[in-house]
């Protein structure tokens, strides 16, 4: 137990230089540190997916459509899938969410998926989002595990609401995770963002979990046992617009669009996201 | 002699757990209770060759016999690796370099593996015609071949996933490979290739293995006849993404035939028609359902092409089983991009079909060496169209002499053209085509060309003795 959590020490030490480094060594004297990246380890919010059909309607919502009917055709990335909440495209099945893609014409769309959201349901300032997630896989495939700042009614838009994206990634890159943030003069293509490969493990043949850490001034992206990025208002060309707002949690399944390019010909449907659980934590 | 060998591995692990369980209250476990097996040596070359006997390289027939070389300068983080020097199309002493690398001595446990590895670069940009494993010239049970890899001029990582490691328990072609000047017009070029080696990756991921290449193909069948599964294909995805699609021998493969009794199949992928009826034919590879079928319509008993009766030694001839055929470079050329014709050649009580699929044109290539006909005066052929015969069935033989200076294209060639109208044709029916050889120049004949003519639709034949006489 000593050598390994020396080990890992060793570790964020090369990872994330002596500050960090020496956080940890601090809060290492405490015995139950499961997830050691994380200092938030009380469990306030969760969906574990064990009741199998739609998705917990108390927990969640569902965006349907193109994104037409909210003045942002294509979802604002030029997405072909068109999200509906039929049990094709969003089931819990086994203790697992399943959000799949399909090829199929369907409302003058060539592909279907699902995008579910807790806005209105659950929201939260700070706290340590994570979830256990198995990525589909192929050229132009968008999954994505994200938080979008509470909108106040219409009376705020993006990007000033901010965006935390806790996990993207590209079906035609299998071993590589993004984490980005969007705000006001960062959004889009000028989003802050960091990509972490694997390079000898892939993230669709098995689990892994992707989450963040965020606090006044702060956001720590890690997947697995790795803290990756840190962000914070130094980083950032604009307003820090994460410590006003509550955020509300996104899961969803693209097919195309700017961040991953046009859909493969040979890419396979369909194509599921696993989630095992989401959790948060303070 | 393999089964029996593993039935004993089998019965000393019986034997041997029984006497430790009987021995154990009183000595701990030796060595001696450690089952037998091969060597689950990885590396092949890195930097040097690693436990591959002393007389392991064994160049393919027609290839160059001196292609390969260590080079002790250039190697990939080192300096040393393989050395390929691909000869000229020209080269009097082969015109391609092509080789196994089969492990001189037993065979290795490659199960702990999925996937072949190496380092490659070239003089030139170039598609390298074939890289592999499995290939031992002792029936290749196990072969697997990574057709037409883009080699840059640095260096890059080649991965071939193996379809089932549980299967190479006891393998010794450890590599292969194949290069030829198609794609450089004639001109040679070096390939080094480092750290040659089997390896666990876990990047190698979503085995989609396939027959038929995937298709759901079907094929009209007669009683008798012998043909394969082929198509057999595997897909995986690899850690940069690229769609990895390796050809693979149908020992990886576990086929089942819908119903034995009308075309049962073996696990060589061999299969047999023995009555009429349907029988369809699909496959699993390591427990994942292979994509495509094969559908085996069987029309019941087949009929010959009439036997041919000529003297032999007035006939040079290019297919029949009734006389020695010349040398064949190949019966389709499969000639990319503009050829979709397939074959799906089959055998009938002995006698070999050719049979062309989904077919717009196809060619015999007879370069080595030109068929001189100089003394022959006609030219045979048996066509068979399978099913109905499209109405606007046209079709053309050409025959094509290279010339006196031998080479296709080579400013000096003449070329014969034989028509074949919708009235000479009957379906389901075999039909001599006999021609007078008009060509003047004959003695350096290379090519018989097939094709569909005025937008013909014949997308399948079948052809028998072709030969030429007087």
């Amino acid at each position: 137990m000593n050598l390994t959590l020396q080990m890992i020490h060793t570790k964020f030490i090369l990872r994330l230089g002596i500050f960090v480094a020496s956080v940890m060594l601090t809060l290492s004297c405490s015995p139950d540190d499961k997830q050691q990246v994380t200092t938030k380890n009380n469990l306030v919010w969760q969906d574990e997916f064990n009741i199998d059909g739609a998705p917990d309607p108390l927990i969640w919502g569902a965006d349907i459509g193109n994104g037409e009917a909210e003045g942002i055709p294509g979802w604002g990335n030029e997405e072909r899938q068109y999200y509906t909440d039929r049990p094709e495209n969003v089931v819990v099945e086994n203790g697992v969410l399943k959000i799949t893609a399909l090829k199929e014409s369907f409302q003058g769309a060539d592909y279907t998926s699902a995008r579910i959201l807790t806005k209105g349901k659950y929201q939260k300032k700070y706290g340590r989002f994570e979830a256990r997630i198995k990525l589909p896989w192929g050229q132009g495939l968008w999954p994505a595990f994200w938080l979008l700042g509470d909108d106040n009614n219409g009376a705020q838009s993006w990007p000033q609401i901010g965006e935390i994206d806790i996990m993207e990634y590209r079906g035609q890159e299998p071993t590589i995770v993004h984490g980005s943030m969007h705000g006001p003069g960062y959004s889009g293509g000028q989003a802050i963002t960091k990509q972490y490969d694997l390079v000898t493990d892939r993230l669709d043949t098995n689990f892994h979990v992707y989450g963040i850490e965020w606090g006044p001034g702060y956001v720590n992206y890690y997947i697995d046992d790795v803290l990756y990025n840190q962000i914070t208002p130094d980083d950032v060309t604009g307003n820090w617009v994460f410590d006003d707002n509550e955020f509300y949690i996104i899961m969803n399944v693209a097919v195309g669009g700017t961040f991953v390019g046009a859909p493969g010909l040979n890419t396979v449907y369909p194509q599921t996201m696993h989630v095992d659980y989401v959790r948060v934590y303070e | 002699m393999k089964i029996s060998k593993r039935t004993f591995y089998k019965m000393s692990l019986t034997l041997g757990v029984v006497f430790m369980t009987t021995v154990s209250c009183e000595r701990d476990l030796s060595d001696d209770a450690v089952l037998a097996g091969f060597s689950k040596t990885g590396e092949i070359y890195t930097d040097t060759f690693v436990s591959m006997g002393s007389d392991f390289y064994l160049p393919f027939a027609g290839s160059k016999p001196d292609a390969f070389s260590v080079d002790s300068q250039v190697g990939y983080q080192s300096n040393s690796s393989i050395r390929i020097d691909v000869p000229n199309a020209v080269d009097p002493t082969g015109n391609y370099a092509g080789a196994i690398f089969r492990v001189d001595g037993a065979g290795r446990d490659l199960s702990g593996f999925n996937a072949l590895t190496f380092w490659v670069k070239a003089s030139r940009g170039v598609s390298v015609d074939a890289f592999g494993f499995g290939q031992d010239f002792f029936g290749d049970k196990y072969q697997v071949t990574a057709n037409n890899v883009n080699v840059g001029t640095n260096w890059s990582k080649v991965i071939i996933p193996i379809p089932d490691p549980s299967k190479l328990v006891e393998e010794r072609g450890a590599f292969w490979y194949a290069m030829g000047t198609q794609g450089t017009g004639g001109s040679g070029y070096i390939v080094w290739m480092d750290d040659i080696k089997f390896e666990n990756l876990a990047t190698v991921a979503q085995p989609r293995p396939a027959i038929s290449n995937g298709e759901d193909a079907s094929t009209s069948s007669f009683i008798g006849v012998n043909l394969k599964v082929t198509g057999l294909i595997q897909t995986f995805n690899l850690a940069s993404g690229l769609e990895q699609v390796i050809t693979v021998a149908p020992s990886y493969y576990d086929f089942t035939a819908s119903d034995p009794s009308v075309a049962a199949v073996d696990p060589f992928g061999n299969i047999a028609v023995s009555a009429a009826g349907t029988s369809v034919i699909t496959a699993t590879l390591a427990g994942n359902d292979a994509a495509g079928s094969l559908t085996i319509n069987s029309q019941g008993n087949f009929q010959l092409p009439p036997a041919p009766t000529r003297d032999p030694n007035n006939v040079i001839s290019i297919f029949s089983d009734a006389y020695t055929n010349v040398p064949v470079d190949y019966y389709n050329g499969f000639w990319l991009p503009g050829s979709s014709t397939g074959s799906a050649d089959f055998s009938v009580n002995g006698d070999n079909i050719l049979n062309y699929t989904n077919f717009n044109y196809v060619g015999t290539q007879t370069s080595n060496p030109l068929v001189d006909a100089s003394s022959m005066t006609m030219v045979h052929f048996d066509l068979y169209i399978p099913g109905p015969v499209p109405n606007n069935f046209d079709f053309l033989i050409s025959i094509e002499d290279w010339g006196p200076n031998g080479v296709d294209n080579g400013g000096d060639d003449s070329r014969q053209q034989i028509f074949v109208r919708r009235n000479q044709v009957v379906a389901d029916t075999w039909v001599s085509i006999d021609a007078p050889l008009t060509l003047v120049n004959r003695d350096n004949i290379g090519l018989i060309i097939y094709e569909n003519i005025n937008f013909s639709s014949l997308r399948n034949f079948y052809l028998d003795n072709v030969y030429y006489y007087n």
